[in-house]
């Protein structure tokens, strides 16, 4: 499927910001099974200072604000062609060894709701079959809502709030997983969601490394497995390691963010 | 009552008369009035003072510049002696640096079933920003301190690398500098090999690792935490003495695509940057949020090749007290030879059996923290109370993984002046290394450290010790 991406991130300040850099992971990579056709990333108020490939492989950009800039934006425009992999996406590369996968972060670590969820998994059955009930557990304990109180919440919190969104969903599922022994890591990417163009938001789900497969992705939010309507932009050990947009900036000004993103079929 | 070790004395070794090394010295002590040499030591005293050699120790509020003791009877080390030491260094830096840059790409040593992954995954120093990093010139670590301790005429030990910061360097150079001042008829006399050419050398290693973003003469700068850190005096000493800028984190920024210093002609990028800033603190953005010694930012430009961080972001991984138990196969990994400079035997407490070992015999051990430094956080056991080895049992029982535990070592003397005359004192011995593509430099001599305590093993500055000044003699 050739899903045609546009996501522009528009941030507004009530002061003029004196200095700040934004580090952006905002650049999906051809890989099997995803061909970036074309893909730019243009800043109105700053201007790219850097690009390099973290641990991850993600291609991160750092961005510099224009001094005493009161607005910046950065569009990103571009088509991408996607096969549907029921979820595969293979076997690790690079130099990351496994086990930092099995590693729990702040915002994935298992405390005792989360170990209850994992003594409720289902320990019969293939690889497959047990995250995928794993996955669907989830969804029942933390019911899909946007009524959040905070972002950046840690997986145990989500637990105890007991409805999440996506990003959320991906912290528990790794937790989880993380504790039933699979490596896993969380996926910032786009979902087309087939019945509109505009979308609320930029997507996230999650991987688990599984015996001679190599990463399965889990959409835990929508009960299934990446499709072709999945752009994978970004991976890490969590949400701050795959953030699309992550910042600092000097000065007392308040931020007001926006995002549009229109993800379609071509 | 326990056992009087016999220990090496290095002037006199384990008689009377005067070893080769210092019979030179030792015909000019001997025509010396001690008074007179009392006198220098006030003088010595005197000239640090107005120098400003100061060492901030932690832990002692009423003190928070303290000068170091400075004791003038020089320790003294042949030539030959020399060159094996400096040999077993090179060999175990070139090992060290090829290690870091092995476990931040394939892990081949641990593949090969060298080392355990364990003691790269359970270990802080790690810096998973650092994995497929491959710093300018292939060097991660750049500036080197071995500490060194000796038992006996050609016995040497390893007793901590410390491969991330290591500092110390400008004592070795005043040391010197008071010593050619107060005794200068000693220097015609005995032929030593200079130190004065440290900070030359230090700028040439450091600019032989500049970025290939850098044209023309690299511009180099010691990054400080500022005037409060304990080794502020050595920043600024350093980069006095090396002509390179003293910046904090608020000097630099991220501008066009590199690190820059601000100037009254504005932004001038930095090619090297010695830091003095642990890797906790050296950019907000990448790494501790709250920090505000760091640079933001200047992770991303290291990544994408714009400047060098000397040493490299996560090289305590290579000086980590557990890793150091691993030093002799590291060093056989990758060098293809036999460590030339010995290992000290260490138990590691996370193993069930040498803790057994360790909780069996507190009393004859030295027990460390595997990530601690500086003497702090220590037991030494021959020396210890019944009361704090009590204490310190509880707490390697509550956390075995964190302790480390090796003998006691019978640590050389050297002697040093006191009212009633010479009197042995231990010491240990840090040398400078300095690492560059093309050639590894270690200076002649480095920082003698000596526990001024009779009979005491701990040599460290913050724990009481004092420094000496280090000759090694001409061929």
């Amino acid at each position: 499927m050739r899903l045609k991406v546009l996501h522009k991130t528009h941030y507004t300040y009530d002061a003029p910001v004196p200095y700040g850099l934004q580090q952006v992971r905002l650049r999906p990579k051809s890989r099997p099974g995803q061909l970036v056709e074309d893909w730019q990333i243009d800043v109105v108020g700053g201007q790219v200072e850097v690009s390099f490939e973290d641990e991850h492989a993600n291609s991160v950009d750092l961005v510099s604000f224009a001094p005493g800039q009161t607005e910046i934006e950065i569009t990103c425009s571009g088509t991408v062609d996607v096969e549907d992999n029921s979820g595969i996406v293979g076997h690790q590369g690079g130099y990351v060894p496994l086990w930092l996968f099995r590693r729990s972060t702040a915002l994935t670590k298992a405390g005792p709701r989360i170990r209850a969820l994992v003594n409720d998994a289902p320990t019969e059955g293939s690889d497959l079959d047990r995250l995928h009930a794993l996955s669907a557990q989830i969804l029942a304990a933390v019911p899909y809502s946007t009524d959040q109180a905070a972002s950046d919440l840690s997986a145990e919190d989500v637990m105890d709030a007991a409805h999440g969104v996506c990003q959320d969903h991906a912290h528990v599922f790794i937790t989880a997983a993380r504790a039933l022994g699979y490596p896993a890591r969380y996926v910032s990417g786009y979902l087309m969601m087939d019945d509109r163009v505009d979308q609320d938001a930029s997507h996230a789900w999650a991987e688990a490394h599984v015996e001679n497969l190599g990463w399965v992705g889990f959409d835990i939010s929508n009960g299934i497995s990446p499709d072709a309507r999945y752009v994978r932009v970004a991976t890490g050990l969590d949400y701050r390691d795959a953030a699309p947009i992550s910042g600092l900036r000097y000065g007392n000004a308040g931020e007001d963010m926006s995002v549009t993103l229109q993800v379609q079929q071509q | 009552m326990a056992k009087k070790p016999t220990y090496f004395d290095e002037m006199f070794g384990h008689g009377t008369d005067a070893r080769a090394p210092y019979a030179d010295y030792c015909d000019w002590f001997l025509n010396e009035d001690t008074r007179r040499l009392l006198a220098k030591s006030e003088e010595a005293e005197a000239l640090f003072r107005l120098i400003g050699v100061t060492f901030n120790v932690y832990g002692d509020p009423d003190a928070t510049e303290r000068l170091i003791p400075f004791d003038l009877v020089p320790r003294i080390i042949a030539a030959r002696e020399w060159a094996k030491v400096a040999k077993g260094i090179e060999q175990r830096v070139r090992a060290i640096n090829a290690f870091l840059h092995d476990i931040y790409h394939r892990q081949e040593i641990v593949r090969a079933g060298r080392l355990p992954a364990e003691m790269i995954a359970r270990n802080d120093a790690f810096l998973p920003e650092m994995i497929g990093v491959t710093p300018p010139g292939d060097i991660y670590t750049h500036i080197v301190g071995t500490d060194l301790v000796r038992t006996g005429d050609d016995e040497f030990f390893v007793l901590e690398d410390n491969a991330r910061t290591p500092s110390g360097v400008s004592y070795m150079l005043e040391n010197r500098e008071t010593m050619l001042h107060m005794f200068p008829e000693l220097f015609s006399k005995i032929k030593v090999q200079s130190v004065n050419q440290y900070p030359r050398s230090l700028r040439k290693s450091l600019s032989g690792c500049a970025p290939d973003a850098c044209s023309g003469r690299p511009t180099l700068a010691v990054l400080t935490p500022g005037i409060h850190n304990s080794a502020y005096y050595e920043h600024a000493f350093l980069a006095d003495q090396m002509s390179a800028e003293l910046v904090e984190g608020h000097d630099l920024r991220v501008v066009d695509g590199r690190v820059a210093m601000r100037t009254t002609r504005g932004y001038k990028p930095i090619d090297v940057l010695y830091r003095r800033v642990d890797d906790e603190y050296l950019d907000p953005l990448n790494f501790n949020p709250d920090s505000m010694l760091g640079v933001p930012g200047i992770m991303d430009v290291y990544r994408a090749g714009g400047i060098t961080i000397a040493n490299a972001p996560g090289t305590g991984i290579a000086d980590d007290k557990a890793i150091y138990s691993y030093m002799p196969d590291i060093v056989e990994f990758y060098t293809g030879e036999k460590a030339i400079l010995k290992n000290v035997p260490t138990h590691r407490c996370s193993e069930p059996e040498a803790l057994k070992y360790v909780l069996d015999n507190l009393a004859d051990l030295v027990v460390k923290e595997v990530h601690g430094s500086g003497g702090y956080g220590m037991l030494v056991g021959p020396a210890a109370s019944k009361k704090e080895i009590a204490d310190f049992r509880t707490k390697l029982e509550a956390t075995p993984d964190n302790y480390i535990a090796q003998p006691t070592l019978a640590l050389s003397t050297v002697p040093i002046l006191t009212d009633a005359g010479l009197a042995p004192r231990h010491v240990d011995l840090r040398p400078f290394v300095l690492v560059s593509p093309d050639r590894i430099d270690i200076t002649p001599g480095g920082l003698t450290r000596v526990a001024l305590t009779e009979g005491s093993l701990v040599v460290n500055s913050s724990q009481g010790g004092g420094t000496k000044d280090t000759w090694i003699l001409e061929e």
